[in-house]
């Protein structure tokens, strides 16, 4: 075949957007809107839905009676004594283990399937790494009458088999992810091939600070309840003790996965430069063991689950399994907000492996009767054995407790080999 | 870059003789080529078009005999190195107007089940972007029909956006698909491409806004990608009057040729999508037949597959 000169049409209406800083949904250089286009349909309608809403009084005014009368919120600020005689700094947990279906994932999520029911969506959907944000979208489905479907991946579903169970008490229908790796990141693919394809009557129900514009911003907000009332109490609880009016934590500390508890823990915070705005990633194995999902501290930037962030991604392109023992911070990416105040600095994002987390598990039952969560016994497990490598010895931090630890027990006690006296395998037979 | 005239001398040449460091005439000795020689870009279409061009070509060659383009998309490396070759080789001599050659990516959000599982093979086998390149450098000698390269935007990241279009471009490849590259997003990558000649399809969907069919219909170039339902590839059947209505809403903003795929499954669907669009593209049915059997007979079964689809496009 010869090529023959062929007409072209002129290049016309080519469109030249303004830099990405100053388009809404980026931070600095992170964020954006990578997803195909089917999908601008509902996010641009998402985005003009929630712009709307976040205006309407009637709309903010249900959701804050909903906080408070169905989720259990404010929820408490506790001076943590006895661990922080252990770590040597003065620790306040903030209690999102004490919130209704026992995470910080009811913040959002009642939040966006509020929205879902006001945008006449019958139908939500979610993605789940530990299956706390899965329970909570079962949560709110329920609560709202919607049809919900909750993708998981296979290996999480073996390991979270609990809140699968409450999923399906729930009433929603939890897929399990056999593509890929088949955790966390897989179940977010998945459920971006079934928004795709079922957009008109369906609501992405995204559980981190992560996606496409306006997830990030959306999450972030919802989610900035977490430190409006870490704030107000501290400076209350200091001023009881103290007379001193106003006072600010020295540092906040999060667990960071995709990053919604701990960008909302840093949110009301972020223009207070004194206050040092820490996230812990995992690091699974250690840092460089290939084992890990530490992707600030790993990764590069690149463009994964509709947004630019930083990602764990080889020189060829592909995506990198994350580990980590905790399931809900076993991904490989982190949300574009987290990696904009990585990049300026604004936030220092330092790691905990495994066995630090278990570490924090098992003081933090211990020394203050609370079983936490595998992920934010990450950040515990840091302050405990790294803590005093950055924050002074008269250092008073808010470390965010993101959920409570019931989900974790059988998997702690397999990872660690702990000897419980009852035998899992054996347990396991009489059930079945 | 076909729409400038091409210059033969260098703008720092230029400049050098401008600014009367060097005489003309000394151009004239060395490079045997007058200073002020200007190349008719059409003359060099005719040599070594620009990649936009070459599908553009295959479009047009395609409706001077009174039909849609076929366009036939096979992973890279799928079953393996030499079947997949051997596969997209055999669907051009079968009749496929333009190749798709999927990189595989970790990720596909934009993939189904039968296109996931065929990348997720070629991933476990380790094999890379370079063996990808060097099969398309083979590919791209021995079949006279353009190939397109479809993945995703991470790969071309991850390589950076110069390198990447330059490898593909020295691997004879004529331009890309990027489903998650939409058009906000684009411009940087659409601007390297065609200054490495290669052309940049974007996609539209029936839930594209009027806004930004207006720019994607502006910045597409070889054709305009028009996804044929709300979904994923290889899962629900083309959804005829929905896609009809976006070929309408793209021809009343551009002659840039328009095709259609996801859910194209048989020739029964080829021949009632090359009723109204110019091109039809089929994936996941190529890959099923490329799986349902030995690599050895793959090419085979891809040829029948594709002379089949031919005929549907034919008869549009």
């Amino acid at each position: 075949m010869t090529h023959a000169p062929t007409h072209h049409p002129p290049r016309s209406s080519k469109m030249s957007p303004p830099p990405p800083s100053e388009r809404p949904g980026y931070f600095g250089r992170f964020g954006g809107q990578f997803v195909p286009e089917a999908l601008f349909g509902a996010i641009e309608e998402l985005a003009d839905a929630w712009a709307d809403a976040s205006a309407d009084e009637a709309f903010t005014d249900e959701l804050d009676r909903l906080r408070r009368h169905y989720g259990g919120r404010p929820t408490a600020l506790y001076l943590a004594e006895r661990l922080s005689e252990e770590a040597g700094i003065a620790t306040w947990l903030k209690r999102e283990d004490l919130a209704h279906t026992g995470s910080h994932k009811l913040n959002n999520v009642v939040g966006q399937a509020l929205l879902a029911k006001r945008m006449g969506k019958p139908r939500i959907i979610a993605e789940t790494g530990a299956g706390q944000h899965g329970v909570a979208t079962a949560t709110a489905a329920a609560l709202f009458g919607q049809e919900c479907t909750v993708y998981m991946g296979a290996e999480d579903c073996r390991r979270q088999r609990l809140n699968v169970v409450r999923m399906q008490l729930l009433g929603a229908e939890v897929v399990p992810v056999e593509s890929g790796t088949r955790t966390l990141k897989d179940a977010i693919n998945e459920a971006f091939r079934d928004w795709v394809s079922n957009v008109d009557t369906t609501h992405y129900l995204i559980g981190s600070a992560m996606g496409p514009h306006p997830f990030p911003t959306m999450v972030r907000t919802l989610q900035s309840v977490i430190s409006l009332e870490s704030r107000a109490q501290f400076a209350e609880q200091v001023e009881e003790t103290t007379g001193v009016a106003g006072a600010l934590p020295d540092a906040v500390i999060a667990c960071v996965g995709g990053g919604s508890n701990a960008i909302g823990s840093f949110a009301d915070y972020i223009d207070h430069p004194e206050v040092a705005l820490i996230g812990i990633e995992a690091a699974g194995h250690g840092v460089g063991s290939g084992h890990s999902a530490a992707t600030i501290t790993e990764g590069r930037e690149a463009v994964l689950h509709g947004a630019r962030q930083i990602a764990l991604v080889d020189d060829d392109g592909q995506v990198q399994p994350a580990h980590s023992v905790s399931a809900g911070l076993d991904y490989p990416g982190v949300g574009p907000e987290h990696a904009h105040l990585a990049d300026t600095g604004r936030g220092t994002y330092l790691s905990a492996t495994d066995d630090d987390a278990l570490l924090g598990f098992r003081r933090t039952s211990e020394l203050e009767g609370i079983i936490p969560a595998l992920e934010p016994a990450h950040a515990v497990g840091w302050l405990l054995r790294h803590g005093h490598e950055v924050l002074d010895d008269d250092a008073r931090v808010v470390l965010t407790m993101s959920g409570r630890g019931d989900k974790d027990v059988d998997e702690v006690v397999r990872v660690a080999g702990w000897d419980v006296g009852v035998d899992l395998d054996e347990a396991d037979k009489v059930v079945d | 870059m076909a729409d400038e005239p091409i210059r033969i001398v260098t703008e720092d040449l230029r400049d050098a003789i401008a600014d009367g460091e060097v005489a003309p005439s000394a151009v004239d000795e060395t490079d045997d080529i007058p200073p002020e020689r200007v190349v008719d870009p059409a003359d060099v279409a005719a040599e070594r078009p620009d990649g936009a061009g070459r599908v553009a070509h295959a479009f047009a060659a395609a409706r001077a005999q009174d039909r849609a383009a076929l366009v036939i998309y096979l992973p890279a490396g799928f079953p393996d190195h030499d079947t997949s070759r051997a596969c997209l080789a055999a669907a051009a001599e079968a009749g496929a107007d333009v190749l798709e050659v999927g990189f595989p990516f970790s990720d596909p959000v934009m993939d189904g089940p039968i296109i996931q599982a065929a990348n997720q093979q070629v991933l476990e086998r380790g094999v890379t972007v370079a063996d990808h390149l060097a099969m398309c450098t083979v590919l791209t000698d021995e079949v006279d029909v353009p190939a397109l390269v479809m993945t995703y935007v991470t790969i071309a990241d991850a390589h950076g956006y110069g390198r990447f279009a330059d490898e593909l471009a020295a691997a004879g490849i004529a331009g890309t698909i990027l489903p998650d590259l939409p058009v906000d997003e684009s411009g940087p990558w659409d601007d390297v491409a065609a200054g490495a000649g290669l052309a940049s399809v974007l996609m539209a969907s029936s839930v594209s806004s009027d806004r930004r069919l207006d720019a994607i219909a502006g910045s597409s170039t070889g054709f305009i990608y028009a996804t044929g339902l709300l979904g994923v590839t290889g899962v629900k059947s083309v959804a005829r009057r929905a896609s009809e209505d976006l070929v309408d809403r793209l021809r009343t903003r551009t002659d840039t040729p328009i095709a259609v795929g996801v859910g194209v499954k048989d020739a029964q669907d080829a021949r009632a999508v090359a009723g109204f669009a110019d091109g039809v593209i089929v994936g996941s049915e190529v890959v099923a037949v490329v799986a349902d059997g030995a690599p050895a007979g793959a090419p085979d079964r891809v040829a029948a597959l594709v002379a089949e689809l031919r005929r549907g496009v034919e008869q549009g």
